[in-house]
């Protein structure tokens, strides 16, 4: 066991600056208006630095800079963009714990989640990207003996993306890594909630890019992440979020003629057939850990297992043992490496999630486990924290259909197959989900019928690079994840080339 | 004067009793949002980080369609002033599984909500909710099996 000393205090793995200004052309510029804001950890509930609180004007400087980055960039071969990709992911990972403990502050996950998942997945993504940028082939297809149809992957040039705040540094890491591979210079916003990691990380890398092929400009959704989605002076606007934000960003795209990425959450079910338990065996301790993955990263991710269906037959019995189970997680100061459950990522984030606690209740949804905001005491007294909460129910509830984005599980039962697809599928998401049977027709059929983007089958919550990630339905447009991202960020340049000395003979 | 709640008006055909209301605090902050940007508009969000919570955007800056539904009409200005309407707006898909709650916008400290138009003062538009006395809950349900799983006890808990 380890507690990593709190940023602030002696031995800390991270020194924050008291104040961080916008990342612009290769250095830091502060906000044109002179504004900043503060950024408060979820660990404790205090502030620990300002924060640039960019307007549309550091928005525009920061465009400028990306214009003027990006035809280099976009000239640079595939092996000098991806030598550059492999420097960012060697250099992460020898800071790992430095920037697990800089993202723990920052958004109040467990350390043991950051130093094994979110910094090592960052740096990896880089890899990844840098390896399929180089083996990425152009096309060409000769249409008649005279005639070749060659196709180019040409950059879109600059592009914005803005950040979600539940896996701050790896999120922005899946949007920059693919986008720089393809030659795009970068504008990006991180949340407003989780400002400063992402800062951690360009102090680091910043000087291995050329000036201004990234620039990372903070600020509030309407004053900084408006003005960037809306410009004219993007080619491509990448987002993840929630659905209405999508939607206005895409209205944004639609003005400028311009594709857009939206990843928009999810209800993701969680599939448990019978056989599952036929045997108290290693696979049925690995289903039961899969059930209670809810918890995994406080709930905030977008692909949350977050409604359970168990088949009838062993619906008391499997609940009940991974309500047991769950009792077991250990919450507690986020910088200790024990704690399994840390901090909700803001003080609305656990208004929202009590609220629906609330409202389950009023529906009629049973209780099995937790229910209210947890006080850990001491330092941790007034940060944002909730109990490993399970409710019994059924799917027409709003528990079973909103994403609540916190430790909150819904669980209901089914008879049948044709019974767990048709409850799995009654939601206006699409994004995850899993499916656990020792009968592997069972597990595929399964897999196949449900309407998500991301199928886990006796697994859940892995995220290797490679496998792509996106949603169905409400949950959005696009893949991450996988070298189909590089096609986002790419332009298909055709040239049609005639090899005849001969007229076509028209006129 | 301490400010009232306010409640919008029936906007759904053939609907007759309210589906949204405003705290005091929230009648508040919306007077001084309308103040500093003028004219205004809810729109529920669903999903991911900032969702399940309402969005407020200048009027017309989200454009709705027939893929939305609109809940309520709020007026803000106080008794005897020129009205200050306020639509409250959700996606009809969304609205299938809300439709049997009663709507209340609260504010909460926070920071952060995609574009909505709160977030620099530090606080957060929150959604608290009651079940509607006259819309009967999860009507059209018929799934026994759900019923049953919501009512049926789990022995190993209370161990």
């Amino acid at each position: 066991m380890t507690v990593y000393a709190a940023p602030g205090t002696p031995g800390s793995k991270v020194t924050f600056k008291s104040r961080y200004e916008n990342w612009i052309g290769g250095e830091w510029v502060a906000p044109v208006k002179g504004q900043y804001f503060e950024d408060i950890t979820p660990v404790t509930g205090k502030p620990f630095a300002e924060v640039a609180r960019g307007t549309a004007e550091d928005i525009e400087l920061a465009l400028d800079a990306a214009h003027k980055a990006a035809p280099a960039w976009g000239k640079a071969s595939p092996t000098e963009r991806a030598a550059v990709l492999n420097r960012i992911a060697d250099v992460i990972d020898a800071n790992v714990e430095m920037l697990a403990v800089a993202e723990t502050w920052d958004n109040g996950k467990a350390v043991r989640e950051t130093i094994n998942a979110d910094i090592p997945l960052a740096a990896d993504h880089f890899r990844y990207f840098a390896s399929a940028i180089r083996a990425q082939d152009g096309d060409h297809a000769q249409l008649d003996g005279d005639t070749v149809s060659y196709q180019f992957h040409e950059p879109l040039g600059v592009v914005g993306q803005i950040i979600p705040w539940n896996f701050p540094i790896l999120m922005a890491v899946w949007k920059l890594a693919p986008a720089l591979a393809a030659g795009n210079a970068i504008v990006l916003k991180p949340a407003e909630q989780t400002p400063v990691s992402i800062l951690v990380l360009m102090e680091l890398i910043g000087d291995i890019l050329p000036p201004g092929v990234v620039n990372v400009v903070n600020g509030f959704g309407l004053e900084a992440g408006k003005p960037l989605a809306s410009s004219n002076r993007i080619r491509k606007i990448a987002f993840t979020g929630e659905t209405t934000t999508g939607r206005l960003i895409l209205q944004y795209a639609s003005a400028n003629i311009i594709p857009s990425t939206v990843e928009l959450g999810g209800k993701s079910p969680n599939i448990f057939f019978s056989d599952v338990a036929q045997e108290k065996d290693a696979f049925y301790d690995k289903a039961q850990e899969g059930f209670v993955l809810f918890a995994f990263n406080q709930g905030e991710v977008c692909t949350a297992p977050s409604r359970a269906l168990l088949q009838k037959p062993i619906y008391d019995s499997f609940l009940g043992d991974a309500v047991t189970r769950a009792k077991k997680i250990i919450q507690g100061n986020p910088l200790d490496t024990d704690t399994q459950m840390g901090a909700q990522a803001s003080n609305d984030q656990l208004e929202k999630i009590l609220s629906y606690i609330d409202i389950g209740t009023k529906e009629g949804a049973k209780l099995a486990l937790g229910g209210e905001r947890a006080d850990l005491g001491g330092d941790l007294t007034d940060g944002y924290y909730v109990q490993p909460t399970i409710f019994e129910g059924h799917n027409k509830m709003r528990l079973f259909q909103e994403e609540i984005f916190g430790p909150v599980l819904a669980v209901t039962s089914f008879t049948d197959y044709d019974d767990a697809i048709s409850i799995a599928n009654d939601t206006i998401y699409g994004l995850g989900a899993g499916v656990w049977s020792r009968n592997g027709n069972v597990a595929y059929r399964a897999g196949r019928d449900i309407q998500a983007g991301r199928v886990w089958v006796n697994n859940y919550h892995a995220y290797p690079a490679g496998a792509a990630f996106g949603g169905y339905k409400s949950s959005g447009i696009g893949r991450e994840n996988n070298k189909l991202a590089l096609g986002h960020y790419q332009q298909t340049k055709n040239l049609l080339v005639s090899y005849s000395e001969n007229k076509l003979g028209f006129f | 004067m301490s400010t009232s709640t306010i409640t919008a008006s029936v906007t759904i055909a053939g609907e007759t009793v309210p589906r949204v209301e405003l705290t005091p605090v929230a009648v508040d902050l919306l007077r001084s949002l309308w103040e500093e940007h003028g004219p205004l508009m809810f729109h529920q969000s669903g999903g991911c980080c900032d969702g399940s919570s309402p969005m407020l955007f200048m009027a017309g800056e989200f454009i709705t369609s027939d893929q939305d539904v609109r809940l309520g009409q709020f007026d803000l200005a106080p008794v005897g002033e020129p009205g200050q309407p306020l639509d409250f707006w959700m996606s009809a898909e969304q609205f299938n599984y809300w439709s049997h709650t009663f709507l209340t916008v609260d504010v909460v400290p926070g920071r952060g909500s995609g574009f909505s138009a709160e977030a620099p003062r530090g606080v957060r538009f929150l959604i608290r909710s009651e079940l509607m006395s006259t819309v009967a809950p999860f009507a059209g349900t018929t799934d026994t099996v759900e019923a049953d799983a919501a009512a049926s006890p789990t022995q190993a808990v209370s161990a």
